[in-house]
């Protein structure tokens, strides 16, 4: 199959800016293990290696006023979304220049200018917020659209079920996009649900829903694309299942008795990144010297990061209770005030 | 004016809904059956269901969706029927509200009241009767406010609503029908510090939502005996304003704190604590504390009455404090 052969030339520009995010995603993540493995960066590590036609697929497809809502392994949702690889690592390095001034790191990564909303450690934790920022836009007339992504473990948490209950009631414009690489750590679905099929849950709350193959992104791409226009254009919430797979382990710490590395090796055999690169390259729309060109220039991306997060400062310790409680803004300028304590910490002294 | 709690706090409400566009209320039959406590009867007619919106039993769904409308720029109140529903949505408090702000350094804040019920004394058993403010009040990044008075509980929704921050009001059930008098003007209340509600001598009684009344009986009948105690109704469990409390002690030099709670790790144990790290030299009597006995809260009313901080007890302890028997 090479639907690209036939495509002109903007779809083919499409799929080769599309393969450069994944690219993207992917080089920023392998350089996290290698940071990892060097002790540079600490806490939990979750990389989303193999998943990343999905977030790659889906926020493609949204406006900059939309909001993406994610959970522990939401550094490709944050690159794509356009948190820069340099904030995002430097926050990794627990340093001041990081998205969230080193009070998050991988798991909480948060960006206001991109509204961008986590980065949640708790499974299905997100859910219910994706719904009341849909529904704040719904009150206030907003055609803007949630897109909240959680794995496929989320599923059997309540607020799985009181999430896609609420938006599908108040028909509210949240995507929710289950990301399905069928293992919670080491708990295959079959082993956690009665009812396999995704999609098939989602209907029963009457939620339009699809699953699609999450190792092509165009693919991916095109059911998103259907789904937040649906979504936008008030028809309430919809529901992509994705199905996909993640090459590495659940985190630094696992590993790995829960599957075969037959299993493993079969599905890298669909990566993302290779197959879309296939198919372009059969269908001549991606001559060796522009894929040179674009790994060349996600590699200086990623070297550039990595420069800028080890250059990084540390926070102040004098700054440990700041941002328990909002800060008054400083009269006459803008944001907040670097130099005013926490309510908390003047209150408590 | 004359009024009763239960209508200062949906007066309250109607003013916050007037006032703002943002502000909407959001619960478990808040609408049509007009409030579980009826403290917002009438109101869905008057605002319309967008305004008064009624949820299924989904606590951390609702609790959570007002999470994400506060950060999509909405004035959520959110109303729990009574705190031991609030156990289901404590991810979303705990895990969420509370924590937003500082994980994203500073970037996204939650504006967002949660209303509550909370106590017991009404023979609910004791699922029902739990007093958990304390726990909350355990956690950074909320405030914990507990009117007790029905100027509180008209003037702290609104101010709670200009806080740029999570605020948990937590409502005593044994206080909705307490009648009294209001100012016609009354508005907006301070949410900073702690109130003496009963200025005195020789003796500081520290107190809250709804054992106010019998602190306040207590003092009474101290007077009566020679013992001139001061009330202090904390209003506030977080942040705890330390200086009213201790500027009291720190005359009177002898301390009572009475809260609902049970004994063990809550809130009066925080406020011994305080005391005694800041105030130490300046006592004349150990630090008494009357709390809820240490088990599940019975059905029975003799057992329910003998669980629960009283009069009796309050004026018990009093007398211990100041020296004269008890
Ligand atoms: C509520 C909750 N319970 C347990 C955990 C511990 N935990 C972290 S990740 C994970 C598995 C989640 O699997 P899934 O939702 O499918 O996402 P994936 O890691 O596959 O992307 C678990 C159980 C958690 N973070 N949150």
């Amino acid at each position: 199959m090479s639907p690209l052969q036939s495509q002109s030339v903007s779809e083919a520009g499409n799929a080769r800016h599309l393969l450069q995010q994944m690219l993207r995603v992917r080089r920023l993540e392998e350089k996290c293990v290698e940071l990892y493995s060097a002790a540079k960066i600490r806490g939990f590590l979750h990389v989303y290696i193999g998943e990343e036609a999905v977030a790659a697929g889906v926020i493609e497809t949204l406006t900059a006023e939309d909001a993406v809502v994610a959970t522990y392994r939401e550094h490709g949702h944050a690159l794509l979304r356009g948190v820069s690889a340099s904030a995002i690592l430097a926050e990794m390095y627990g340093h001041a220049e990081g998205c969230c001034r080193g009070r998050g790191g991988s798991m909480h990564l948060f960006d206001a200018a991109t509204r961008f909303y986590g980065g949640n450690a708790i499974v299905a934790g997100g859910l219910p917020l994706a719904v009341g920022l849909a529904l704040a836009d719904r009150l206030a007339g907003r055609r803007r659209v949630t897109a909240c992504f959680f794995g496929e473990g989320a599923v059997a948490e309540g607020e799985f079920h009181e999430s896609l209950n609420l938006a599908a009631l108040w028909q509210l414009p949240v995507l929710f996009c289950c990301e399905n690489n069928l293992y919670a750590m080491g708990t295959a679905l079959v082993r956690s649900e009665s009812q396999t099929d995704l999609a098939l849950k989602a209907a029963g709350y009457e939620i339009p829903a699809w699953s699609v193959d999450g190792m092509d992104v165009l693919a991916v791409e095109e059911a998103s694309r259907r789904a937040v226009d649906a979504v936008r254009s008030g028809g309430g919430p919809h529901f992509l299942e994705l199905r996909t797979y993640r090459f590495r382990a659940h985190s630094m710490f696992d590993p790995e008795l829960y599957r075969e590395k037959a299993e493993v090796a079969r599905w890298m055999e669909r990566d993302p990144i290779r197959l879309l690169q296939a198919t372009l390259e059969a269908a001549g729309q991606l001559p060796e010297e522009e894929w040179a060109a674009l790994q060349a220039e996600v590699d200086a991306e990623i070297t550039a990061a990595v420069g800028f997060a080890e250059a990084g400062t540390l926070e102040p310790v004098e700054d440990l209770t700041r941002f328990v409680t909002s800060e008054p803004a400083i009269s006459g300028g803008s944001g907040q005030g670097r130099d005013s304590k926490s309510r908390e910490s003047r209150v408590a002294g | 004016m004359k009024t009763t709690y239960r209508e200062a706090v949906r007066a309250a409400l109607r003013d916050a809904i007037q006032r703002d566009s943002r502000v909407f209320l959001m619960g478990e039959d808040v609408g049509r059956y007009g409030g579980s406590f009826a403290v917002s009867l009438g109101l869905l007619e008057e605002f319309g269901p967008d305004r008064i919106r009624d949820t299924p039993l989904s606590e951390s769904g609702f609790v959570g969706a007002g999470i994400g409308a506060a950060l999509g720029g909405l004035r959520p109140i959110v109303e729990v029927m009574t705190v031991n529903f609030s156990l289901l949505a404590l991810d979303q408090i705990v895990n969420n509200a509370a924590t937003l702000l500082h994980m994203s350094g500073g970037q996204f804040n939650v504006p967002l009241v949660i209303r509550m019920t909370t106590g017991a004394g009404r023979q609910l058993g004791a699922q029902h009767s739990h007093s958990l403010e304390g726990w909350y009040a355990h956690i950074p990044g909320l405030r914990i406010l507990t009117p007790a008075t029905l100027a509180d509980a008209r003037g702290m929704l609104w101010t709670a609503l200009e806080d740029p921050d999570p605020v948990l009001i937590f409502e005593h059930g044994s206080l909705y029908n307490v009648a009294g008098e209001l100012a016609d003007d009354a508005g907006p209340v301070g949410i900073d510090e702690a109130a003496v509600l009963r200025p005195g001598e020789d003796i500081t009684l520290i107190t809250y939502g709804g054992t106010l009344p019998a602190v306040l009986d207590a003092a009474e009948q101290l007077a009566g005996e020679g013992i001139d105690a001061e009330v202090i109704d904390l209003r506030v469990l977080r942040p705890l304003d330390d200086r009213t409390i201790l500027r009291s002690v720190g005359r009177t030099h002898r301390a009572v704190v009475v809260d609902e709670g049970w004994r063990s790790g809550s809130i009066s144990a925080e406020i011994a604590a305080r005391i005694s790290e800041h105030a130490f030299f300046d006592l004349d009597a150990p630090v008494e504390r009357v709390c809820s006995a240490e088990v599940p809260v019975p059905y029975a009313k003799h057992m329910e009455l003998a669980a629960l901080p009283s009069v009796e007890r309050v004026v018990a302890a009093s007398r211990r404090a100041a020296g004269s028997g008890g």
